[in-house]
């Protein structure tokens, strides 16, 4: 067998295909280090071996007959916010413990229709409330890359099992950064999509109008095959529209010409190690060709307080319906239904997600709405228009995307400084653009990412830079 | 407009109806009244985690419908709103209704001769259904995610009766439009009031009071009638009426504070961002008021111009169905009078249940009222005859010469009879003569049952007069 907990999907993809392993044996593998790994990672909530076996035999079949699919019997895990028929979907919540889906994700449906195989379903905060994967109400994962540090969040789980070679790719969901600081901190490829290019139909929503679900991967490469797999419009969310599709010169190589801006805005400090890293990005995409400058976007000052009041506030109407009446756990002994709510909705929401709702629901109440909800919408507006100024001088911009490396499990009590850690990540989700995060370079012996965000639907953008970048990174 | 104690009193309704659309307004789920529960619901009207709702177009092709029918502006833009609230029959703790960007605003629909106002249309979703039994509580979500309209008026009703009549119009038009059935017993037409007072000639509004889920014309009535006289004996009494949502008692038809609207609950609306804002072109709301059939006010005019009485028209323009068959059938009769006579009269008789069904082609029944105004025959072979088109299937003009069913107009022939009559009927002939005036009628009936009622009877009846004084 291949070394397969560092080899990326393509090669895995090739190896099948030269009948090096079938898609049996990757499966094999795929769990083999997953019980090899989880007692420490602790990555997964959900493993569905027998599933995965059955999967697997089948790809092997369709393999036989020629299969095109580069995904074709490829081990991957989901966010356990993404609904998969038949198979517990908890969102890592006490709420949900127990509540099996009647039907599957969008995104998850494409991979299986690719031949793509499900081992795990993936750990995360709670309803992806959280930047490191503590607010699990089942246990916190650890990083690989430094077990006694956080993984990142919210999409902790699929960073962590991909990263620690319990699979090849996974796919997770970002509202305001949690597939790309996770990838930043786990040292791997993550992409937050243009909003409406990954069908949300099946994704547990937490901010409707932010969640975008991506893939985390090792290499560029794998991330664009993922995305092409599972992207595109789908009738079952009317705001899945937009259509993506690798352009040919993609991976040509050549960012000659390109002007990539450096957003500047009061607030953006960096750890030293971090700061020492993009300027090594940039100085080599600038070796490389490329116009490096400095865009001044105040409006981004306002980003991450904005993004804090509107997701949380469709946050606190989104998770309204969890009230123990129709699925998931209820509390003993309530007299009536207001009861019923309100010793369920204390019992099995954890403090971050009673938090969030506690925010979301006093800023759109009446006589606070227009100091927050409404003033919120007005900032993610200007942060908007602040990203159409710079793009009409940049091709694209490249920031850090988290502030600081990966830090220690149990450091950070305080959600405030918590939150914190999104300035670089939240202003792309309120545009509604594209952000990948990918390795570039050390920081404290840790991984340190870099965001590159493009103007909508500028995904093939970004993997033609990040491509370049990883190249000369590694 | 009437007035108790020096008030005037001051009506404003907000109209739901279910509209009869396929499936579901936000899923492909039947919308079939009466269904087992639980039969006719999926994922997405269940609000399952991870499900998204598709706006139903046919449901917007119908508001926008309802709009036009009532002179309403039809938006270009408009925009779904989550109205959120915690109850057991709400399984997403939010209704998706539109708030700030109604589809349609602005209309009027005239009442005993006088514009309603129509402020706004909107589209929204309908709740599942509670039924409390012995320490439980049972809950139905087919009707979750059914599509309504809701139809909000202007503070422009003054009586009981005009708000009635408004509910009774506005029934009609969605009816015509083929929109909704509007079953009030079934709860696909509901009725909030909202009702204050204000000393007559007064140009300011009062407190007012809303009262929930009338399902019947009798309880809006009642409960405006009710809740006026309450508010003005308030005040008159020198209380204060009170903001706040009251409920109609249908037992005693009295209203009974439910909640006060300032503890009421915060709705925290805020744009659904599951569904994109609707654009509409000038284009699609034209191709829409193409559609548009003629409609229940226009058609009354018409056949108001054709003579018809007042109390006919209402009848024949209550139902789409009743009021096209006479349209076809009028073209070219002789006498439209006749004509709705023998629509109203036989022809609902037989027609059963809601909505009419008529087996007849209209031209048959025209030919019955062709026969009787060329007095061909008489009334009563009239009614007998389209009777017969309905329950036998028979051509008129054929039977009428076949069963010489004509009418008997000869003077010479009918005298013939008449002494026929008479000659059997010597003592009942005594009786009138002596005095007993009143029996002649009954001789009157004796002669027309000898011509199997198919005698001329003004002729008839005069003939037997003169008979009776030689």
């Amino acid at each position: 067998m291949t070394d397969f907990p560092n080899s990326d999907l393509l090669s895995l993809a090739a190896g099948l295909r030269r009948r090096d392993f079938s898609a049996a044996e990757l499966c094999e593998a795929a769990l083999a280090e997953i019980s090899r790994r989880e007692e420490t990672l602790r990555a997964c909530i959900t493993v569905t071996a027998d599933a995965a076996r059955a999967a697997a035999k089948a790809a092997d079949a369709r393999l036989a007959a020629g299969d095109a699919s580069p995904l074709c019997g490829i081990p991957f895990g989901l966010k356990d916010n993404i609904c998969t028929a038949g198979i517990p979907t908890t969102c890592a919540s006490r709420m949900l413990s127990g509540y099996i889906p009647p039907y599957s994700a969008t995104a998850a449906e494409r991979l299986c229709a690719a031949g793509a195989v499900l081992c795990a379903k993936c750990n995360m905060d709670e309803f992806s409330m959280g930047s490191s994967t503590e607010n699990s109400a089942f246990y916190p994962t650890r990083n690989p890359r430094d077990p006694s540090r956080t993984p990142g969040g919210s999409s902790g789980g699929p960073a962590a099992a991909v990263a620690g070679g319990e699979l090849p790719f996974a796919l997770g969901s970002d509202t305001g950064g949690s597939i790309r600081q996770p990838a930043a901190f786990c040292g791997l490829v993550g992409m937050k999509p243009t909003y409406g290019t990954v069908s949300r139909h099946g994704l547990v929503a937490f901010a409707s109008s932010l969640d975008q679900i991506g893939p985390l991967s090792r290499t560029v490469r794998d991330n664009a095959a993922v995305l092409a797999a599972i992207s595109g419009p789908d009738g079952m969310d009317a705001t899945a529209v937009r259509a993506f599709s690798l352009p040919e010169d993609t991976f040509c190589g050549d960012v000659r010409g390109l002007v990539i801006g450096l957003p500047r805005f009061a607030g953006c400090e960096v750890q030293p190690g971090v700061a020492a890293c993009m300027d090594a990005a940039a100085d080599r995409l600038s070796a490389c060709g490329a116009h490096i400058c400095e865009v001044q976007m105040p409006a981004l000052t306002d980003a991450l307080p904005a993004y804090y009041i509107l997701s949380s506030a469709e946050a606190s109407s989104n998770l309204a319906r969890y009230d123990g009446v129709r699925y998931g756990l209820r509390a003993d002994g309530a007299d009536c239904y207001e009861t019923l709510y309100s010793t369920t909705r204390s019992a099995f929401f954890g403090a971050e997600v009673r938090r969030r709702i506690l925010l979301g629901t006093f800023s759109l109440s009446a006589g606070h709405r227009e100091a927050f909800y409404l003033r919120a919408k007005q900032a993610a507006g200007r942060v908007r228009a602040a990203f159409h100024e710079a793009f009409s001088a940049c091709d694209l911009l490249l920031s850090p995307t988290a502030p600081t490396v990966a830090f220690p499990l149990g450091e950070t009590a305080d959600p405030v400084a918590m939150y914190r850690g999104d300035l670089f990540t939240v202003p792309a989700s309120l545009a509604g653009i594209p952000a990948l995060s990918l390795p570039c370079g050390r920081a404290d012996g840790l991984p340190v990412g870099a965001q590159l965000m493009a103007p909508e639907g500028g995904e093939g953008l970004l993997y033609r830079v990040a491509a370049l970048l990883e190249e000369v990174c590694a | 407009m009437s007035l108790y104690r020096g008030f005037e009193t001051v009506i404003g309704l907000e109209i739901h109806a279910e509209l009869a659309c396929e499936s579901k307004v936000f899923c492909t789920c039947r919308t079939a009244f009466g269904a087992a529960p639980n039969t006719q619901i999926c994922p997405i009207c269940l609000g399952l985690p991870g499900t998204l709702p598709r706006l139903n177009r046919q449901a917007v092709e119908f508001a926008v419908l309802a709009g036009l029918a009532t002179g309403c502006t039809v938006a270009e833009f408009s925009r779904m709103d989550r109205k959120n609230y915690f109850y057991p029959d709400l399984p997403k703790a939010y209704q998706i209704s539109e708030d700030t960007y109604p589809l349609c605003r602005e209309g009027s629909v005239e009442v005993f001769g006088r514009p309603i106002g129509i402020e706004r249309i909107h589209l929204e979703e309908d709740a599942g259904k509670l039924s409390h039994g012995k320490g439980v509580t049972l809950i139905d979500y087919n009707r979750c995610g059914v599509p309504l309209i809701e139809i909000v008026t202007a503070p422009d009703l003054r009586t009981a009766g005009e708000a009635h009549e408004l509910v009774a119009e506005l029934r009609r038009i969605l009816r015509y439009l083929g929109i909704s059935d509007c079953r009030m017993q079934e709860g696909s037409l509901r009725c909030d009031v909202n009702v204050s007072v204000r000393p007559a000639g007064s140009d300011s509004l009062g407190v007012r009071t809303e009262i929930k889920n009338l399902n019947s014309f009798q309880f809006i009535e009642k409960a405006i009638a009710f809740e006026s006289r309450r508010q003005i004996d308030l005040i008159c009494d020198g209380g204060t009426v009170r903001r706040e949502t009251r409920r109609f008692d249908e037992v005693t038809g009295s209203t009974h504070s439910l909640r006060d609207k300032e503890s009421a609950a915060d709705y925290r609306f805020f744009p659904e961002p599951d569904i994109p804002p609707l654009r509409l072109t000038g284009a699609d709301i034209s191709a829409l008021a193409a559609r548009l059939p003629e409609l229940p006010a226009a058609l009354r005019a018409r056949f108001a111009a054709l003579g018809l009485p007042e109390a006919d028209i209402r009848q024949l323009t209550e139902d789409r169905a009743l009021a096209d068959y006479f349209d076809a059938a009028a073209e070219g009769c002789e006498n439209v009078k006749t004509l709705a006579n023998l629509l109203l009269s036989e022809f609902l008789r037989l027609a059963e249940g809601e909505g009419f069904a008529c087996p007849v082609p209209p031209e048959r029944l025209r030919a019955v009222a062709n026969l009787a105004a060329a007095g061909s025959i008489n009334a009563s072979t009239a009614k007998r005859l389209a009777a017969r088109t309905w329950l036998e299937g028979i051509d008129p003009e054929e039977t009428v010469s076949r069963e010489g069913l004509a009418q008997i107009t000869q003077p010479e022939a009918l005298l013939c009879g008449i002494r026929e009559v008479f000659g059997e009927n010597q003592a009942l002939i005594s009786q009138i003569r002596s005095g007993k005036t009143a029996a002649a009628k009954a001789l009157v009936g004796k002669c027309m049952a000898h011509f199997s009622g198919r005698a001329e009877p003004r002729l008839l009846t005069r003939l037997v007069e003169e008979e009776l004084q030689k």
